[in-house]
């Protein structure tokens, strides 16, 4: 057997933790906690790339597939990666590292403990983008909630006992009748091995009870309207680190589980709830941004504009055209990038001015011209301009969008007009002004280690913008497959009516 | 009786107890020593047990003892956990002046019942066993006499629990006369379905045997119980007791009436519905950790029954693998709570656990794992064990069971989290005695080090288990 680099891949942030755990570091500083941290990040990032770089871009199966016995007899411990997954896992591995910089330079209470509940949740990601077995993805999946929920409650704003509860109970609630399926799945099939079911297929009969179930999970964590409620609490009182990795990581675990699982198992429910889906796209994408656009607190803005982009998400996932999937994926990926960036510029105000809501900013070009910048290129990312990896990803899921519905895609152009408004909207306020707040001048503009990341978030957002071929080439093949085999599936349920 | 050899561990264990106690009446000041003697034996009795690991299915005394893979593994599983209650509380009974001689003694009586209970194969040798254990838990309760709680949480189980005796051989009276025996083999043989003389024989005996694991509408003794009793005591309450009342539940109900599983069936799944959704609501607002745990515990027996309502080797095998973690985590649970010291003192209220992060970290930690894991959540060893019981019965069909069974774990999942909260998010207090004897730091970690590894190699238990087949 060759080297197991995707376990590696998994388990590595897993011994960078338990490190930390175990290091005795003097007590003030964390300095060793610090450093394995970041090697520890760093390190599977660079693994990460390796791996994107050795993957085989033509084949439809499933790469690196490691498949060992696990709970004997049932079930299998299965992970592999198909040109989708790989991605993801390029988006984790290349955020946490910022987070993990972030973490350092700003939080001073128990930064040992957040440090490890970040790297545990590396690897739980991680898992969830390459396991290739029901049980296993369950496991990361639920794995999730333990140390999201302590990093909200513990290092969260001021209501964070009741973010940290809400977000805790809302997906925990969504995910245990996903459990019923997944077992439902093993008794039906006899398997709950991805690659097999996508072989056999499961039962038409039984299709569309399972996709409710699975539907149920998936649409709390994406989250869609109306179970979305969840999300502007926790990512209002999460600390920055936890805002960016619940924006950019952890709702993507939805998006992927609908492509992988919804799509790719049960293709004749999807077919039949596609109404279902186009409709809660839309309501989200025109209603939460304009529940956006009256936000006060930039943080729950940006939260809601992440429930809009993500409508876009499911939009694109569900018309099941090659543009649209495509674009789904990649709106996914840009938005990973963007809503993270975007947190840590408001984590930057809030650090030096200690409130999140608009009103208390204006004028902060004159003083922090740097920061104007930057936060330029983000808002400009968010609202999808020409030239920003925003702009790929809204763009093919609108194309694919006109090719299923000429009225669907009408209504979400809108979005992007409205997504437009609120983030230029609230950049003016913040921006560009006249200094009311006498605070704001002594503020100073960014630290290098700020420059830095937000920089490093920079550069991917506009290259994937004006270069998009290394992405949409790589998840090329693996969504034609899962196309043909959507159509064949659907093909050979109507002949046999 | 040339096969008394099977039986050499219950022997072991009754000549102990005897001399135990001769020792004890004859030599003053002698508690420590017997207390130490006693956790000895449970070893040595521990180590006789594995040794008949491999006999399979012998009987003996005309057929109303059996000693199987069934038996054998509960037996082992008691005495495991035995010797872990002996362990964790020596120092409590010591601080709490409970250090008398009879102690240890009415503990190894106790287990000795419920030995018996496991491996009864006739209502009679059931019965006698039941009292055995019934009869050392009810002093036990009340043992520790100045204090007004416990004398009332002794004298309140034996009331109740003497009414559901009294049921249960009823039960067991009306079985007998309708099929003209008391073996579990001879009433297969002589009971036909139609007969109502059984059927109300059959619903007497699970009352009887709910009332012991407490499952709900036969829960109320249980949080005054648990409450009231020495916390030495309680943690044996929460666990001995259910391994045996369980095994006894699946003996009783897959030996002599595996055929009329429709009679019985509904039976089980109304308790286990009404345990899990009882026990998660009512936990919600209590603030004694003993109390809360009570009410857990009554929803985690719920669970328990729900493998046996699948009426299959595969929910019997959930079942037991159930109370196997179960157990573990209850263990690791009750060595937190007896790590809450202060001058001598111990603290049993959620709100002493307040900011309990700052100052112990390791104990939180352990505290945090313990409860994610009774709650459920993936990848602990607590999510295994719903998610064997749950496989048994969703393969049955029964999704409805499957459905209130995960929504109720949802509900748990708060009260739960609220302590988490509590030890986490909240403002410390002062700090706990940190000097805890050697037996109390090893249950702990080897419980919770079990609990978080449990997922990298999960067949181990699924292995044992696989190899019990009752049908």
């Amino acid at each position: 057997m060759d080297f197991p680099i995707i376990s590696s891949l998994i388990i590595l942030p897993t011994i960078g933790a338990l490190f930390i755990l175990f290091t005795k570091s003097s007590n003030s500083k964390y300095q060793s906690s610090k450093y394995v941290a970041l090697f520890i990040s760093l390190a599977n990032f660079i693994l990460s790339i390796y791996l994107w770089l050795i993957f085989d871009k033509s084949s439809i199966n499933f790469q690196f597939v490691e498949n060992r016995e696990w709970l004997s007899g049932f079930i299998n411990y299965k992970v592999g990666v198909d040109g989708i997954s790989i991605l993801f896992i390029l988006l984790t591995t290349f955020i946490t590292p910022i987070c993990i910089i972030s973490v350092i330079s700003t939080i001073k209470h128990r930064l040992k403990d957040f440090l490890i509940a970040i790297l545990i949740m590396e690897t739980l990601m991680i898992g969830v983008f390459c396991s290739l077995d029901l049980i296993i993805f369950y496991l990361f999946f639920e794995g999730g909630l333990i140390p999201m929920f302590l990093i909200i409650g513990i290092w969260g704003g001021e209501r964070r006992v009741y973010s940290a509860f809400k977000f805790f109970l809302y997906t925990l609630l969504g995910s245990v009748l996903m459990l019923i399926a997944i077992i439902s799945i093993y008794w039906i099939s006899g398997t709950t091995d991805v690659e097999k079911l996508y072989e056999i297929g499961i039962g038409e009969q039984y299709q569309k009870l399972l996709w409710l179930a699975f539907f149920s999970s998936f649409a709390v964590k994406t989250p869609m309207w109306p179970v979305h409620t969840w999300l502007p609490d926790a990512h209002v009182e999460a600390p920055t680190a936890g805002s960016v990795l619940l924006a950019a990581i952890l709702l993507k675990m939805a998006g992927y589980g609908f492509i992988r699982f919804s799509v790719g198992l049960f293709p004749i429910a999807s077919e039949y709830f596609v109404p279902l889906v186009f409709a809660l796209s839309l309501i989200a994408i025109i209603y939460t941004s304009l529940v956006a656009l009256m936000q006060e607190d930039m943080k729950k803005l940006i939260a809601y504009s992440s429930v809009a982009h993500m409508g876009f998400v499911t939009l694109g996932i569900f018309t099941m055209t090659q543009q649209g999937i495509e674009g789904s994926i990649f709106q996914m990926i840009s938005h990973g990038l963007v809503s993270a960036a975007l947190f840590l510029s408001v984590g930057v105000v809030y650090d030096r001015n200690h409130t999140r809501l608009i009103k208390k900013y204006g004028g902060l070009v004159t003083v922090m011209p740097k920061y104007g910048i930057v936060f330029m290129i983000f808002a400009l990312g968010s609202l999808g301009l020409p030239g920003t990896s925003g702009f790929i990803g809204e763009f093919l899921i609108l194309i694919g969008t006109f090719k299923k519905s000429f009225l669907v895609a009408t209504i979400a152009s809108l979005g992007v007009i409205l997504g437009a408004a609120y983030i230029l909207w609230m950049y003016k306020r913040v921006v560009f002004g006249e200094i009311i707040h006498e605070e704001i001048k002594s503020m100073k503009d960014l630290k290098k280690f700020e420059l830095l990341i937000l920089l490093l978030l920079a550069i991917p957002i506009i290259f994937f913008g004006f270069y998009p071929e290394p992405l949409i080439n790589s998840i090329e093949t693996s969504v034609t497959s899962l196309i043909d085999n959507y159509n064949t599936n659907l093909t050979q349920s109507i002949a046999k009516k | 009786m040339e096969n008394l050899e099977i039986i050499l561990p219950e022997i072991f264990l009754s000549l102990t107890i005897m001399f135990l106690l001769l020792f004890g009446v004859f030599k003053n000041n002698s508690s420590k020593l017997i207390y130490n003697l006693t956790t000895l034996s449970l070893i040595i009795l521990f180590a006789l047990l594995l040794n008949l690991y491999q006999v399979s299915d012998l009987s003996i005394f005309n057929n109303s003892y059996k000693v199987d893979s069934l038996a054998t593994f509960m037996k082992l599983l008691t005495i495991g956990s035995g010797i872990f209650v002996m362990l964790t509380s020596s120092k409590y009974i010591e601080i709490n002046n409970i250090n008398k001689m009879e102690y240890p003694i009415l503990t190894l009586s106790s287990i000795l019942g419920m030995m018996v209970m496991i491996s009864s194969n006739d209502l009679i040798v059931f019965y006698m066993g039941l009292e055995l254990q019934s009869l050392a838990l009810y002093v036990l309760a009340s043992f520790n006499r100045e204090n007004l709680l416990s004398t009332e949480s002794g004298l309140k189980y034996f009331v109740l629990s003497a009414l559901s005796s009294g049921l249960l051989l009823y039960g067991c009276s009306l079985i007998y006369g309708f099929s003209g025996s008391t073996n579990f083999n001879i009433i297969l043989e002589n009971s036909t379905s139609g007969q109502y003389g059984i059927t109300f024989g059959i619903v007497f005996i699970l009352v009887g045997l709910a009332f012991k694991i407490s499952a709900v509408p036969f829960h109320m003794w249980a949080p005054d119980v648990y409450q009231g009793s020495p916390t030495s005591v309680t943690t044996f309450f929460a666990v001995l007791p259910k391994i045996a009342a369980l095994s006894v539940f699946i003996r009783f109900l897959y030996v002599p009436f595996a055929e009329m599983n429709d009679q019985w069936q509904m039976i089980i799944i109304f308790l286990s519905i009404a345990s899990m959704i009882f026990g998660a609501v009512a936990a919600i607002g209590q603030k004694n950790l003993k109390r809360l745990i009570a009410y857990s515990s009554i929803g985690h027996m719920g669970y328990a029954l729900t493998g046996l309502a699948a009426g299959t080797n595969q929910g019997i095998q959930g079942s037991i693998s159930y109370i196997a973690i179960y157990l573990v985590m209850n263990l690791a649970f009750f060595s937190c709570m007896f790590m809450l010291r202060r001058n001598n003192e111990y603290y049993e209220s959620i709100e002493d656990l307040s900011g309990l992060s700052k100052n112990h970290p390791l104990l939180s930690f352990s505290l945090l794992i313990i409860l994610f894991s009774l709650a459920g959540i993936p990848p602990l060893a607590g999510f295994f064990a719903k998610f064997y019981v749950f496989m048994a019965v969703i393969e049955q069909k029964m999704y409805f069971l499957a459905i209130v069974g995960l929504l109720s774990t949802v509900i748990a999942a708060f009260y739960y989290l609220r302590i988490i909260k509590i030890i986490y998010f909240d403002k410390e207090k002062e700090k706990f005695e940190t000097d805890h004897h050697f037996g109390l730091k090893l249950t702990l970690a080897v419980s919770t080090i079990f609990i978080l590894a449990y997922f990298i190699y999960p067949s181990g238990l699924t292995e044992i288990v696989s190899k019990i087949n009752i049908i």
